[in-house]
Formats: C-alpha cells, structure tokens, sequence
C-alpha cells in the first residue's frame, strides 16, 4: 500500500503540510477560513513537524502492519481497513480514553482537545495524492508503496 | 526605530501583510533568515521589520494564504540626478562601518546590454528554414585545440583520418555551468549541477574550492577549475575532470582575489579544500608564480604533464581593455580553451565598486577577442568560452553567432533553482539555500529537484536554440559559429558596430 514517507534530509521545517492538512480536512476548504474559524471550533492538522537543531521532521500515523494503536483502542474507534491496508479512526465512536495515544511508537496520534476525541491521519480519503504532500515546497514528503 | 542607527532606518523594501488574511502560522518566521518576521508575543500575532529585509522574497514565495508582499520602499528622497538614493545610501552605510562597500551577484547597474540591441535573421524563399521537429539539428559542440590542417589516409574502409587531434570536451549542448565554488555555494548545489551535466551530457564547473569525494564520479562531466589560492588541488583532483581549468580573472571582480570568510568553511568545506575550519579563504589577486605569459604557459604545461595530455586545458580571464592581446598570449601559451567573463557575471561577494565600474562588457570583448585571434591565425589553436550575462537562449545564440564555441551560465542556473537576485550572497544566509553553507538553510535546496530544475532548463534553452538555428536555414550550430552576418545591430553607433562585426539592421 501507498503510505506517505517523510525525509529528514530535505525537510525544511517550514510547516506548510500541517497547514495544508489542516485546509483539506476543513468544511470551507479554504486556508484562511479553516485557520481563523474553523480552528475555533475544533479543528486541527493531523500532521505535526518536529525540529530540533538542525533537523525537522514531519510525523504523521504511518498505518502500520500491525497498529498498537488498533489494540489498545477500548472502543473500536480504531481499526485495519483490511482491503485497503488503512489504519482507520471512526470518531463517532472515540471516547477520549488516549489508550491509543500512549501505545502508538511514532507519536503520531494527537489530541483534540475541543472535541476530548484524538485526531489522525486519514491519508486524505478522497485524494488522490495526499494533500501534505502536494503542498511539500522540497519534496520532502512522498507517497509510494514500499 | 529604536536601538538603531537612523541611516540603518532607510530601508529598501517594505513588507506588506494584508493582515485579513494572515492566519499566524509563522511560515514566513521560519523562512526569513535575515529575521525581519517574528512572533510578536505584546501582540499575540506574527509582525515584521521592514529593515531587516533584503528583499529575497522568500516569505511571500512561501506564505500559503498569499497575503504578503515585499515592496520597493516608496519613501522618496528629494529628486536629485547626481545623487541617487543608491549613492546615498552607500555613504550612510561607510558612515556607520567604516568598511569597503560589499555585494553580492552580478553589476545591477545600468549600463549598455548589448544582447539587447542585435537582432538574429531568419530564412524567407530563398534559403528554406528548417524544422528542428523533422530533421535532424545539431548542437554538439567539442572545446579544444583544432588542427591547422588535417591529413588522411586511403583505406579499403574508406579515408582514415591521420592527424591526431588534441584532447576535446565534448557537450552535447552549447551551455555549461559556470564556476561556482563549493563553499560560495553549497555541497547540494555541487551535487545538482554535477548531477545535470550528467544527464545532459555538458560540463560543470568546480569553481576554485576543490572537488568533494562524493562528485569524483560526475569528473566526466566536470571541469576542474585553478585559482590563485590553488584550494583543493592535488594530482587526483586534476585528473578528476574532463578538462581543467586556470582562473586568472573573475568579470565580476576584476583584479582583486576572493575572500570566503571562516565562518562559510564548515567540515566538508574545510577538507575538501584543504583548509583549517572557520579560518578565512583567501585567493590572491595573483597567482604568485604567475606574472607573464611565459609564466601562465610553465603552469599550463604542468598541468598537461600532471595529466598527461588526456584533457585539454582552459584558461579563464576578466573582460578588460587589453583582453585582445591578452588571449592571444594565452592561446600561444598553449591554453586549449580562453574564456571571458564580462563584467556581468555573478559572484559571491565582491567590493561594490568594483563589481560596478571595472571590466567591460563581455560582447565587445568576445568580439574583439575572436576578431584578434582570427586575424592571427591561431583561432583554431583554442575554443572561445563566455561568462558573465547570458539570460536566455537567444543571448547564447548571440554569443555564438559572435564566435563564442560555447557560454558559461551561473546566475541562470542560480534563478533556476530560486535565486532571486537579492545580491547578499555575501551574507551566507541565502534564504533560498543557495548562498550558504548553514546546516538548516542548505537544505532547502534538494539535490534531485535542484538537478531536475537545472536540466529542463539548458534542454529548454536546447529546444529554443534549436527553433532560432532552423529558421535561419541552419542544421548545425557549428554553422553559426562567427558567422556575425546573421546579426543586425539595432540603435548601435559606428564605434560600436565596428568592433562587434555586425550591420545596422537595414544594411
Ligand atoms: S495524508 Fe492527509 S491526513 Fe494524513 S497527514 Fe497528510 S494531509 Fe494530513
Ligand atoms: S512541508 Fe515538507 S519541508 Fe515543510 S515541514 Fe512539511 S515535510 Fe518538511
Ligand atoms: S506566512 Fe503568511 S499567513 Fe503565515 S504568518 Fe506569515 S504572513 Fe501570515
Ligand atoms: S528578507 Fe526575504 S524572507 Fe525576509 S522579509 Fe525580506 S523578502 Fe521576506
Ligand atoms: S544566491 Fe541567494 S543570496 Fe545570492 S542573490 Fe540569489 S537568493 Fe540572494
């Protein structure tokens, strides 16, 4: 399956997927109404950049063979799309519990504190090529099956 | 503002953020290297400092709502024709250092472009054009020494060529990278142009800082320059390339040396020119062991015996008045390739004024270069190189048409790939990550994109060569090496048409 891969070598920190995934998860689709208004209300990127010295890096859920995630969810709320390969997050069922948040290894799931539910990455269902990813200035970002 | 200077006050860029749409998400923080956006925590919103910016236009290259603007300060001084706020501004700032005026890329200044006022033929009845698209049209273009005559000999297979020819640079394209030192730039440019001129199948320059272990697979490709300072070179080095050559002169800085200060020498830079890290570079003016063209000949000639007569050997000097009969000593010095850099090419850091008054155009010089050796009999001795100034194909073809064999491009490489000309190279923080050898702003140039801008362009400039040569009726760009007929000058005086060879368009 396609997965989108960071690399730290060409990442430039300058967080410009956060804020693209941030535009395409909201209802406007529009940058400046989903930072100014739709934030307010709960949402927020499912991608966050980590920098340290002189390396960024930018970390989202890597949908994993085998999720920690999918196991500790007490709820349901997370599980393997078998036909797709996807580690998928039905919100409507998350009870804030962040079992999955101590269990994934990569961090990559977050909390949204508005909604006490957690946020991950969706891989841009509906898109064909992932929206962080088509924003990323110095490909630092690709999406392949390895 | 306070703290300040007020002449550091006058700033030439305004920054303009349509604050409506500014979404505070500190992009244009991240990106400005010169710190002229921040974090305003009195204010809780990201603000700016027009004084710190240099107009690179990083931040609103990279602002994802497009809300930023960098604009030319509009505050005006009183009008004053002699006293321009560029000499004024150049005052203030020796008021407050000091210290020689510094820049960055090549002269901004106003002065004649000669590409601008010649106007290339074209084919109409009775010689038809051509269509590159259907038939076959050369650009293959071989730098090195030609024969004065060639002999051959009858075979069963056909005649046999007897002469033996000299070593050549073979390129596929008429363009090549110019030098750029890895330190002036850094290691992933090296590493793009290395990877361009590969697949291109053309040549890169190392420029005078040695040669990184990493790029000695590209030497087919590479041209391994040099200079005064003589930074990286050894015996390996100068058989790494597929020719090498001795910078005397650089357009941009005419006369005076370099100057690659410590802080750019990092690790890499530092062993790949064989230098003690964070201690400044410095090239000479001169080369010390070179102070005639009896000198210059001892050097080259040591270098065709260190590589045994394998690659041919160039020599690379400014455009200034004497060039004519400084080339020809180079070429019966035994150089195999001159080159000439006008007093447009770029550069890392060189004094303000000279950068702006020394050295003369490179067209005048290219042309009077060629009529010279021409008119001694050695042209064939050496291919004619240019430097310095060529924006676009149709200045390249211009060139050529001149009798240039082949044309250096740097500052055009160096837009390729994001420059935007704001002239502080010397800083060593270029926000585009090309200027600078600062481990988070490096990276902002990805080797494999970098190449991939690099490439498209020169096959750009390819096609559009291509498309000017067949609609002269050309097929080959050997055919419209010297051969100035093709070029009118437009708005020219007698002096000028004289020494560029060409008609007044009309004529
Ligand atoms: S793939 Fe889509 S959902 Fe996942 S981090 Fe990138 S932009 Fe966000
Ligand atoms: S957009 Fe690309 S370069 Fe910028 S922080 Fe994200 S991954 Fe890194
Ligand atoms: S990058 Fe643009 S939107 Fe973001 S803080 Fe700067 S000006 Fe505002
Ligand atoms: S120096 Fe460059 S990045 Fe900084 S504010 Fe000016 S234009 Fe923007
Ligand atoms: S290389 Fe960088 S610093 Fe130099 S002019 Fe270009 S953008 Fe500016």
């Amino acid at each position: 399956m396609r997965r989108v891969y960071p690399n730290k070598d060409v990442c430039i920190g300058c967080h410009i997927c956060e804020v693209a995934c941030l535009t395409a998860h909201s209802a406007s689709q529009d940058v400046v109404i989903a930072a100014k208004e739709e934030v307010a209300s709960g949402l927020q990127p499912c991608k966050a950049v980590y920098d340290k010295g002189q390396i960024s890096v930018a970390l989202s859920c890597r949908h994993c063979d085998n999720p920690s995630c999918v196991s500790a969810c007490i709820s349901g709320a997370l599980y393997k799309d078998q036909e797709t390969g996807r580690t998928c997050y039905n919100e409507e069922q998350c009870v804030g519990c962040w079992s999955c948040l101590m269990a994934c290894p990569y961090g990559a799931v977050r909390r949204n504190v508005t909604k006490g539910k957690i946020i991950k990455c969706d891989l841009c269902e509906g898109r064909d090529i992932p929206a962080c990813v088509e924003a990323c200035p110095n490909n630092a970002l690709v999406y392949e099956s390895r | 503002m306070l703290f300040k200077p007020i002449s550091q006050n006058f700033s030439d860029f305004v920054i303009d953020r349509e604050n409506d749409r500014c979404i505070n998400c500190e992009v244009c923080v991240r990106q400005c290297s010169y710190e002229a956006h921040y974090w305003d925590d009195a204010r809780q919103c990201v603000s700016h400092d027009h004084t710190k910016c240099v107009g690179c236009h990083r931040c609103e290259a990279f602002c994802p709502t497009g809300c930023l603007t960098i604009k030319k300060n509009p505050a005006d001084f009183r009008d004053n024709a002699l006293w321009t706020p560029t000499y004024m501004k150049h005052v203030y700032k020796q008021g407050d250092t000091g210290g020689i005026l510094l820049s960055g890329m090549g002269s901004p200044a106003n002065k004649p472009i000669y590409w601008d006022n010649l106007q290339l033929d074209a084919s109409q009845v009775t010689n038809p054009s051509i269509d590159p698209l259907r038939e076959p049209m050369e650009l293959t273009t071989y730098l090195g020494s030609k024969p004065d005559q060639v002999s051959f000999e009858e075979t069963p297979e056909g005649p046999k060529l007897t002469t033996k020819i000299g070593p050549q640079l073979k390129l596929n394209y008429p363009l090549m990278f110019s030098a750029m030192s890895f330190g002036s730039i850094n290691l992933n440019l090296h590493k793009a142009m290395a990877m361009a001129a590969t697949e291109l199948g053309i040549a890169y320059n190392t420029g005078e800082g040695g040669l990184h272990p990493d790029l000695y697979k590209y030497g087919n490709n590479t041209i391994v320059q040099v200079a005064s300072g003589r930074f990286g070179v050894h015996k390996d080095y100068l058989n790494a390339g597929s020719a090498v050559e001795i910078k005397i002169g650089q357009g941009a800085k005419p006369g005076i040396g370099g100057h690659l200060p410590g802080e750019k020498i990092d690790e890499e830079v530092s062993k790949t020119r064989m230098c003690p890290v964070g201690s400044d570079a410095i090239s000479p003016a001169p080369h010390h062991d070179i102070y005639s063209i009896e000198d210059l000949l001892q050097l080259i000639y040591a270098i065709k015996e260190s590589t045994e007569y394998k690659v041919p050997v160039s020599v690379k000097i400014a455009a200034v008045h004497n060039a004519p009969a400084i080339a020809s000593g180079i070429v019966r010095a035994g150089a195999d390739i001159v080159v000439i850099d006008g007093f447009r090419g770029g550069t890392g850091a060189a004094p303000t004024m000279i950068r702006d008054n020394v050295g003369i155009p490179m067209e005048l010089a290219l042309a009077s270069v060629d009529n010279r050796l021409r008119d001694e009999g050695i042209r064939n001795h050496a291919s004619l190189v240019v430097a310095g100034g060529v924006r676009c194909s149709a200045d390249a073809i211009k060139a050529i048409a001149l009798g240039a064999d082949a044309v250096y491009i740097g500052t055009a490489a160096l837009v390729s790939v994001g420059c935007t000309l704001c002239g502080r190279c010397y800083t060593g923080k270029c926000p585009w990550g090309i200027a600078t050898n600062e481990a988070r702003l490096k990276k902002r140039q990805n080797p494999e994109v970098a190449a991939k801008r690099l490439a498209n362009l020169v096959r750009a400039w390819g096609h559009e060569i291509q498309e000017m040569l067949g609609g002269m009726g050309l097929n080959s760009i050997e055919s419209l090496r010297g051969n100035r007929d093709k070029l009118r000058g437009l708005g020219l005086n007698e002096t000028e048409l004289d020494i560029l060879g060409v008609k007044h368009a009309g004529r």
